[in-house]
C-alpha cells in the first residue's frame, strides 16, 4: 500500500508530533515498508480467534488492591518534575483569550 | 581486596562476613572502576554515588552489629535508566526525560535495597527501550565488552555491559521483546525475561504495556535465581502483578536435569540463522542431553508471523503509552505561544528517529479505519503465537532455541534498515507475545571470540525449571564463574 507524505503528516498531527519535510518522506518510506512486510498476517485465517489483549494466567486476574485512602505524592513533589509551573499548578500556553 | 569483575553476589557474602573487604570498599571500587573506563564503554549514564555509600555503610553497620545480612547485602548493582529510583535522575536514554528526577523508587528497586543491594548507577539503554542495539540512546552508545567495536545488543545494552565489562555481578533490565536476553547474548552473561507479571511494572517506565518486564542479569545462573528471587512478587501497585508465590528458586536450584523433556522448535534453526551460531547452541543441546534431557523435535508453526504481531502490538502500546511526554508535567517543553504548537515542538525536540518510527507506525494502526486490519489482526495472531506455545508445554518441560540469528554486530551496520533490525528479533519475541519465561545462558564464543547465548524458555511460572536447565548447563562448561 502507499503511504503519501500528507498522510504521515495527518498521523503525525493525530501524535502531535512536528515533523519537517524531510522526515515525513523518510517514515512514508519506512510506513510503506513495514506495512507491506506486516500484510503476510493475512495469509493467516483468524475467523473465530479470540484477540489477545492482555497476559492473564490463573491466579493473576488483575487483582484490585483494597480501595483505602493512603499516602501519595504531595503537590511539591508532583509539580516538582514539571518545567514550568506555578500558584500550585502546572502552566501551559494561554488557551482562553480574555 | 578482590576484583568486583571476579566476585558473585555469593562470594560477595562469603567475603564481608569474612572480613576480607567492606561493603563501603567494594562499593569505592566498583564506582572507581565504572566511572574511570565509562568515556570509552558508555555503560553509565549516571552514577548514583551518594546513595551507593550509604547503602553500603548501611551493610557495614550491620554487619559490625552481627545483624542478619540481606540476600543481596554489599552486591553493587547497576539499574536500566527506564527504572525509577526516587531523588535520581531517570532519562530512559532520551532527551524528552534528560533532566527527570525520579519522584519515587521503583517496587524492583525497594526490593533490591532492602535485601542490601548497592545501586552504583544507571545504565545506557536505547531511547526508551525501542532498540536491538543500544545505538538509539540519545547520548552515546554503549561498547561491547568483547570487542568494542560491537553493540553490546539492545535494549538493555548497558545493563548487559556492565555485568560482561566486570562493573558489577549483577544488573536490572527490561525485556520487551528481547531486550534482556538478546544483549545477554551478545555480552556474554545470563539475562532473564520471567513470565509477565512475575516482577513488579511499578516504576518501569511504560513502553509497551502488555509486553513489558523488569529482569535481572548476572554472570551465573545461581545469582541470576538469588536477584529474581528478591524482585519477583505481587503489588499492590500494578495490579497485573501476578499473586502467584514465589519460589525459593535459589533453595531450589538443582543440577539434576535427568529426564526433563526439551522441545527443539525446527522453524527456530532454518534460514537467517548463521552456522557457527547454530553449531554453538547445537553443541549446548547436545551437552544438555549428556546430563539425561530428553531432546523432542517439535513446530511453533505460527513463529514466522511473531515478528509482524509484535510490531503492531508494541508500536501501538507505545503511541499511547509515550503521549503523556506532553511537556507539561514532565519532560522536555518548547517554548511556544500556543498549546498546540508547545506540544508538537516539545514532542518533536524530545524523541529520537527510531522513538517517533514507533510512535507514527502505532498511531496509523490505531487510528480510524485501520484498527481492525492492523491491531486487531495482530492480537488475534498474538493468541495464535500463544496457543503454539500451550500445545508445545502439553508436552515438554522446556524449549530450546537460538537467542539470536548472529553473534553481536558492529557499531552502524544495521543502523540504515529499519525492519532488518526488527527482523533480529525473531527468536525472543515469539516468548515475548506469549507471556512465558525466558533466559540467555552463554553457549561459547565464535572464532571470532564473540559470545554467543543458549534460550531455554519455560511455561508460564516455571522459571524453576528454566533456572535448573541454565544452572546444569552452565556447570558442563567448566570454564565460567558458574562454578562458585
Amino acid at each position: 500500500m502507499k503511504i503519501t507524505p500528507d498522510e504521515v503528516r495527518h498521523i503525525a498531527a493525530l501524535a502531535n508530533l512536528r515533523l519537517s519535510d524531510e522526515d515525513t518522506a523518510l517514515y512514508a518510506r519506512d510506513l510503506e515498508q513495514i506495512l507491506a512486510y506486516v500484510d503476510q498476517l493475512n495469509e493467516l485465517d483468524t475467523t473465530g480467534v479470540e484477540p489477545m489483549a492482555q497476559v492473564l494466567h490463573e491466579g493473576n486476574a488483575a487483582p484490585l488492591r483494597a480501595d483505602a485512602p493512603g499516602a501519595s505524592f504531595d503537590q511539591e513533589t508532583a509539580l516538582r518534575c514539571a518545567p514550568l509551573q506555578g500558584a500550585g499548578h502546572f502552566k501551559v500556553p494561554r488557551v482562553i483569550e480574555r | 581486596m578482590p576484583s568486583v569483575g571476579d566476585l558473585t553476589a555469593g562470594n560477595i557474602r562469603s567475603g564481608l562476613l569474612a572480613g576480607d573487604f567492606s561493603a563501603t570498599e567494594l562499593a569505592r571500587e566498583a564506582l572507581a572502576k565504572a566511572r574511570a573506563e565509562n568515556d570509552r564503554t558508555g555503560v553509565f549514564l549516571s552514577f548514583t554515588e551518594e546513595r551507593a555509600l550509604n547503602a553500603a555503610l548501611r551493610v557495614d553497620r550491620s554487619l559490625a552489629a552481627g545483624e542478619p545480612l540481606g540476600p543481596l547485602a554489599g552486591v553493587p548493582i547497576a539499574v536500566k535508566d527506564v527504572i525509577m529510583t526516587k531523588g535520581e535522575r531517570t532519562t530512559c536514554a532520551s532527551r524528552a526525560l534528560q533532566d527527570f528526577v525520579s519522584p519515587y523508587d521503583a517496587t524492583a528497586v525497594q526490593a533490591i535495597e532492602r535485601s542490601g543491594a548497592v545501586v552504583i548507577g544507571k545504565t545506557n539503554c536505547d531511547e526508551f527501550a525501542m532498540g536491538s542495539s543500544n545505538e538509539n540512546s540519545a547520548f552515546f552508545p554503549v561498547r561491547n565488552p568483547a570487542d568494542p567495536t560491537r553493540v553490546p545488543g539492545g535494549s538493555s545494552g548497558g545493563s548487559a555491559a556492565a555485568v560482561g565489562g566486570g562493573y558489577v555481578p549483577l544488573s536490572l533490565g527490561s525485556d520487551t521483546g528481547g531486550s534482556i536476553r538478546q544483549p545477554a547474548s551478545f555480552c556474554g552473561v545470563v539475562g532473564v525475561m520471567p513470565t509477565y507479571g512475575r516482577v513488579s511494572r511499578y516504576g518501569l517506565v511504560a513502553f509497551a504495556s502488555s509486553l513489558d518486564h523488569i529482569g535481572p542479569f548476572a554472570r551465573t545462573v545461581r545469582d541470576t535465581a538469588l536477584l529474581l528471587g528478591t524482585i519477583a512478587g505481587s503489588d499492590p501497585m500494578d495490579s497485573t502483578a501476578a499473586t502467584a508465590p514465589v519460589p525459593d528458586y535459589s533453595g531450589g536450584l538443582t543440577a539434576d536435569v535427568r529426564g526433563l523433556r526439551l522441545g527443539i522448535p525446527r522453524e527456530y534453526f532454518g534460514e537467517g540463522l548463521e552456522p557457527e551460531v547454530g553449531n554453538l547452541v547445537q553443541a549446548g543441546i547436545d551437552s544438555l542431553v549428556g546430563l539425561g534431557c530428553e531432546p523432542v523435535t517439535i513446530s511453533l508453526p505460527h513463529t514466522r508471523y511473531a515478528i509482524a504481531s509484535y510490531y503492531l502490538i508494541c508500536t501501538a502500546e507505545a503511541s499511547s503509552n509515550l503521549a503523556r511526554y506532553d511537556g507539561v508535567r514532565y519532560s522536555r517543553r518548547a517554548d511556544r505561544a500556543a498549546l498546540r504548537d508547545m506540544y508538537r515542538d516539545s514532542r518533536a525536540e524530545s524523541f529520537g528517529p527510531e522513538v517517533k518510527r514507533r510512535i507514527i507506525l502505532g498511531t496509523y494502526v490505531l487510528s480510524s479505519g485501520y484498527y481492525d486490519a492492523y491491531y486487531k489482526k495482530a492480537q488475534e495472531v498474538r493468541a495464535l503465537v500463544a496457543g503454539d506455545f500451550s500445545r508445545a508445554f502439553e508436552d515438554v518441560d522446556a524449549i530450546i532455541t537460538p537467542v539470536s540469528p548472529f553473534p553481536a554486530f558492529r557499531l552502524g551496520e544495521k543502523t540504515s534498515d529499519p525492519l532488518q533490525m526488527y527482523l533480529s528479533d525473531i527468536y525472543t519475541i515469539t516468548g515475548s507475545l506469549a507471556g512465558i519465561a525466558g533466559m540467555s545462558v552463554p553457549c561459547g564464543q565464535t572464532a571470532a571470540g564473540l559470545p554467543v547465548g543458549l534460550q531455554i524458555l519455560a511455561n508460564h511460572f516455571h522459571e524453576q525449571t528454566m533456572l535448573n536447565l541454565g544452572h546444569a548447563f552452565e556447570l558442563t562448561r567448566g570454564d565460567g564463574p558458574g562454578q562458585t
